[in-house]
């Protein structure tokens, strides 16, 4: 950290301890971090909507939205603002507390997942040695919420599709779980940033490229993205958990289902594409945090296109993928890269 | 080292109260007209049909079993990964074979057709 960058922290502490005392600085200083962090989240999660609009109308040679601000570039505020000014409906049947406890229990575990996920060396919020566990703890928790708008709704399309999303997420999560193992077995930690530092010599991804590829795919059947959107299937199910949803309430789901696309983006960066390491030694001056903002880009890049490019999955197939061959896979690469590991030592 | 959990806390309490304001500003500044179609459970523009609560597939309940062996067999490889060079040959001899014994397992599943769909 630079000199005076140094100084100017040492002299926001003092300032901030004498006006609230020690004890409450610690929280405000914390508060103040979680929204450093939040902010540029929330950002993206907005952005991505455009961007996600704006990539697959070009790629469908149209222009995609263009009406409100240049370039369309006001849209996300307006559908905010839309969604906050619109009727949130209770369906008379629904179960009231279940019906509204649902999207913040989807979106509250891709916010929180975002405390472990490193930027660059030191910078990061929650500094624990159990990440990896962390974040598959935290992102499995947001099955409940999507089981919980299925059932809450009392609706038959948001039952059946809550079920398909819940068993499609958990499939999908038990081939996530096991390409990481791989990663462990290569750094001999969970701590993320330390998952970094062992890429210096060469990235993940090359002697782990089957994994990184299982690992891709099974967080877009994870976030529920096309072509794996069963769950969405409007031709089926209309909106699938979200059909009863209304104003906010549904902005909360999408708001949860972008985060989590996000995170999934990073996480596969510094997982497996060397977090913040420059890909040549030359290229180290351009700053860690701007090389993981490249690599997440291009991998929410390739969800959009994926999305622009694939006609849905049956449910049949999907499970097949999921169960018949990622399982397999990834099991077998957990032994090769053991072997590996035993055999040449650092692999 | 517990102190590094407490930004999470934190962080979760600001996560639940964004999560609940939003909806809340939506109650509040949204407008509120029910009325009795309106109301209703969404089906397509019908009345609904029947119950809603209707019985599902087992399959579902067969996957969320599957999950928890799997899933656990997960959470137990972790520990190995991390510790696997200290741990040496045996460590990896001893994974094989219960990463085997789960494979007969697998196996039986397979063939039982528990991972089958149509």
């Amino acid at each position: 950290m630079p000199e005076n960058l140094k100084q100017l922290l040492v002299t926001i502490h003092g300032f901030g301890e004498g006006l609230l005392g020690p004890t409450l600085w610690v929280l405000a200083w914390t508060v103040i971090k979680i929204v450093i962090l939040l902010a540029p989240v929330l950002f993206m999660v907005t952005y991505i909507t455009l961007a996600e609009r704006k990539i697959i109308g070009f790629m469908q040679v149209r222009y995609g939205p263009n009406r409100v601000g240049i370039w369309g570039i006001l849209q996300p505020l307006a559908d905010a603002a839309k969604l906050i000014f619109k009727e949130l409906l209770l369906p008379e049947k629904a179960d009231r507390t279940v019906f509204f406890l649902a999207p913040a229990l989807t979106l509250v575990p891709a916010l929180i997942a975002w405390a472990v996920i490193p930027f660059a060396p030191g910078l990061v919020l929650a500094d624990i040695n159990i990440g990896i566990l962390y974040i598959l703890a935290v992102s499995s928790l947001g099955v409940y919420g999507i089981i919980m708008a299925g059932w809450g709704s009392n609706n038959r399309f948001s039952f059946l599709g809550g079920l398909r999303s819940a068993a499609q997420m958990v499939s999908y999560e038990v081939s996530m779980g096991f390409t990481l193992i791989p990663v462990v077995l290569l750094s001999g930690s969970l701590n993320l940033t330390d998952v970094v530092n062992a890429q210096k010599g060469m990235w993940f991804v090359i002697p782990l490229l089957p994994m990184f590829v299982v690992y891709f795919i099974s967080v877009v059947a994870e976030t529920n993205r096309a072509p794996f959107d069963l769950p969405e299937a409007e031709a089926e199910l209309v909106a699938g958990f979200i059909t009863e949803y209304s104003a906010m309430s549904s902005g909360l789901f999408f708001m949860g289902e972008y985060a989590n696309m996000i995170l999934v983006s990073f996480m596969g960066s510094i997982l497996f594409l060397g977090g913040w390491l420059p890909p040549l030694e030359i290229l180290s001056f351009i700053p860690g945090v701007i090389w993981l903002g490249i690599k997440a880009a291009f991998l929410l890049f390739v969800f959009l296109w994926i999305r622009a490019t694939f006609p849905r999955y049956r449910y049949d197939q999907l499970m097949r993928l999921g169960w018949k061959v990622f399982l397999p896979i990834s099991l077998l690469w957990i032994f090769v890269t053991g072997l590996g590991v035993l055999l040449f030592g650092k692999a | 080292m517990l102190e590094n959990y407490f930004p999470i806390l934190v962080f979760l309490a600001m996560a639940i109260g964004m999560a609940v304001v939003m909806q809340v500003l939506s109650f509040l500044l949204g407008p509120r007209k029910p009325d009795a179609k309106k109301v209703t459970q969404y089906e397509c523009g019908f009345s609904p049909l029947s119950a809603v609560r209707i019985p599902f597939d087992v399959r579902f309940y067969l996957i969320a079993i599957l999950f928890v062996v799997f899933d656990i067999e997960a959470a137990f490889l972790f520990p190995w990964a991390v510790a696997f060079k200290q741990l040496g040959m045996i460590g990896f001899v001893e994974m094989i074979l219960f990463l085997l014994v789960l494979l007969v397992g697998y196996a039986y599943v397979w063939k039982k057709g528990a991972l089958e769909w149509d």
